[in-house]
């Protein structure tokens, strides 16, 4: 017995033998605050007791509280949380749509990380959002143009990178287009022609036309339906699998969650209350909050 | 095995327990555990159901946080590391390359097709295109994985086929240890032989193995020790 299963094994082919790469975060964010009002000497304090996410002396809304996380190469880190938690609010200071009040980014591809970005010059910014990073908002009206054609709308993400070759527009527009599953026949339509999840997916492509290493996905699945959400999740596992894309995914769909993100953080009144593998979060949540949100998986 | 050999495994009086917040209770898991695995051994842990068996599996793999206790695993990447606090980012790295969990249930991505499962996990091991693919056809034919299910989604699937999906997953990236989570339990005997079998070839070629069996009998000649759980602790190696 013991001599046949040795034969078998040595004709098996050797798997190689990897090495881990301790490589350096594509994005790395610390100590992020978003306050929306002046802020008195009461609420300044990290640690001061709040009514949820309001400030009891001043009314200022703590609306993200000294968030900091990681992503790595190839990493899908998703953020989850109920709505007012303060997810957005959190992706739109990393994408600059806001301007955090406090806070710390570093981007990989952006001087190897040696500057904030959060203190760089409105232009750099702007090279930042247009060349490293890429954006899907749960509303397509914000990320799209809807009366343009959508390979407009993917050139014009281009045209923001520098690019000035049509042709090479419509070919890189074509091409994303049939990534992301939309018939080329309908091109030059305007994504108000399309339904919720061809626009979400025209938004996808438009995201990805200057091929960025870091894309941000804010609710992509909310209200598409079942078998669209499905093929929007596929597509998004896709990009991971053969572009190596890294992706921080908010969803308070837990689900959605579950299927996308290696690391989770959960977050609660603008706070980070928990974080962790994905599976453990789903499996041995330790936070209240968190395993109230849990068991409320269908 | 001589004297010399460090333990691939030890678990140093480890511990873990349940807080349910909304019921205000405790939920007890596993207690005071402590064990060793050899390179290259195959130990058994038994015991009945409730008793605390999967949390110390769970543990090991990360799924659950330990509360107290060491899991000292002797990794070919990093030498000894505690699991039981180690990274995240090195418990993902470990989980890819050198860790394997079967457990009783199959969890993957929908709307994925057999073959393009066990072809992803093989695409982790493999570099070599062919070898990729031979490695996947093998592992479904070793399991008689009839042919016009290979392209379907496991959804539709039966419970003993989708469980012959999920060990050859995990076996076809040939960890270094594996752990395995009463992988026969739904099992037929036919299949449960195949299982054995298997086992049995991976042993052959070095990997560590410690499983929870409810029929340990089942794995005489390969088990090589045995642990009994009674209500969260051993009471019998």
């Amino acid at each position: 017995m013991t001599d046949a299963s040795a034969t078998v094994q040595a004709t098996l082919p050797r798997p190689v033998t990897h090495t881990y790469v301790d490589d350096a975060p594509v994005l790395k964010v610390t100590g992020l605050s978003k306050r929306f009002g002046a802020g008195c000497s009461y609420c300044s304090d990290p640690e001061a007791k709040l009514e949820r996410n309001i400030c009891p002396v001043c009314g200022t809304v703590h609306a993200v509280r000294n968030v900091s996380l990681e992503v790595h190469p190839g990493e899908i880190l998703g953020i989850v949380g109920e709505s007012g938690s303060g997810k957005s609010t959190l992706m739109q200071c990393l994408y600059f749509d806001q301007d955090p009040t406090e806070g710390d980014m570093r981007v990989a591809a952006f001087d190897g990380g040696a500057e904030n970005c959060f203190l760089v010059s409105r232009q750099q910014q702007r090279y930042i959002r247009d060349r490293i990073f890429g954006m899907v908002y749960q509303n397509p009206y914000l990320g799209l143009r809807m009366n343009f054609s959508s390979l407009s709308n993917i050139a014009e993400k281009q045209i923001a990178a520098g690019v000035r070759n049509v042709h090479q527009m419509v070919d890189r527009g074509e091409e994303l287009l049939e990534r992301v599953k939309i018939p080329l026949r309908r091109k030059q339509d305007p994504p108000r022609a399309f339904s919720g999840g061809m626009q979400q997916r025209v938004q996808i492509a438009k995201a990805l036309s200057n091929e960025p290493p870091v894309l941000f996905l804010d609710e992509v699945t909310t209200g598409l339906d079942l078998s669209v959400q499905a093929r929007v999740l596929d597509l998004i596992l896709s990009l991971r699998r053969d572009l190596g894309v890294s992706m921080v995914v908010v969803s308070h769909d837990l689900g959605v969650i579950r299927l996308l993100a290696d690391r989770t953080i959960v977050m609660l009144d603008g706070q980070v209350i928990e974080h962790g593998l994905t599976d453990q979060i789903m499996q041995d949540p330790q936070h209240a909050y968190t395993q109230e949100l849990v068991y409320s998986l269908l | 095995m001589t004297e010399t050999q460090r333990p691939l495994l030890e678990i140093r009086d480890l511990s873990k327990g349940f807080t349910l917040h909304a019921a205000n209770r405790r939920v007890r898991g596993c207690e005071h555990i402590s064990l060793s695995v050899m390179p290259g051994e195959f130990v058994g842990i038994t015991g009945r159901s409730g008793s605390g068996k999967s949390t110390i599996l769970k543990c090991l793999y990360r799924t659950n946080l330990p509360e107290s206790g060491e899991i000292i695993y002797d990794s070919a990447a990093f030498g000894p590391v505690d699991l039981a606090t180690l990274d995240e980012r090195r418990v993902i790295y470990l989980r890819n390359y050198e860790i394997g969990y079967i457990s009783q249930f199959l969890d993957v991505v929908p709307r994925t097709t057999a073959r393009e499962i066990v072809r992803a996990s093989a695409a982790e091991a493999f570099e070599d295109e062919a070898d990729i693919e031979a490695e996947t056809t093998r592992m479904l034919e070793h399991f008689d994985f009839p042919r016009p299910l290979w392209d379907l989604y496991p959804n539709t699937f039966s419970g003993g086929e989708k469980l012959r999906l999920n060990i050859a997953r995990a076996m076809v990236r040939r960890p270094r240890l594996l752990l395995l989570d009463e992988p026969t339990a739904s099992l037929d005997n036919a299949s449960k032989l195949k299982v054995r079998d298997l086992i049995e070839q991976l042993k052959a070629g070095g990997t560590t193995m410690l499983g929870i069996f409810h029929d340990l009998e089942f794995m005489e000649g390969v088990c090589d020790r045995e642990y009994n759980m009674q209500a969260g602790g051993f009471v019998a190696e």
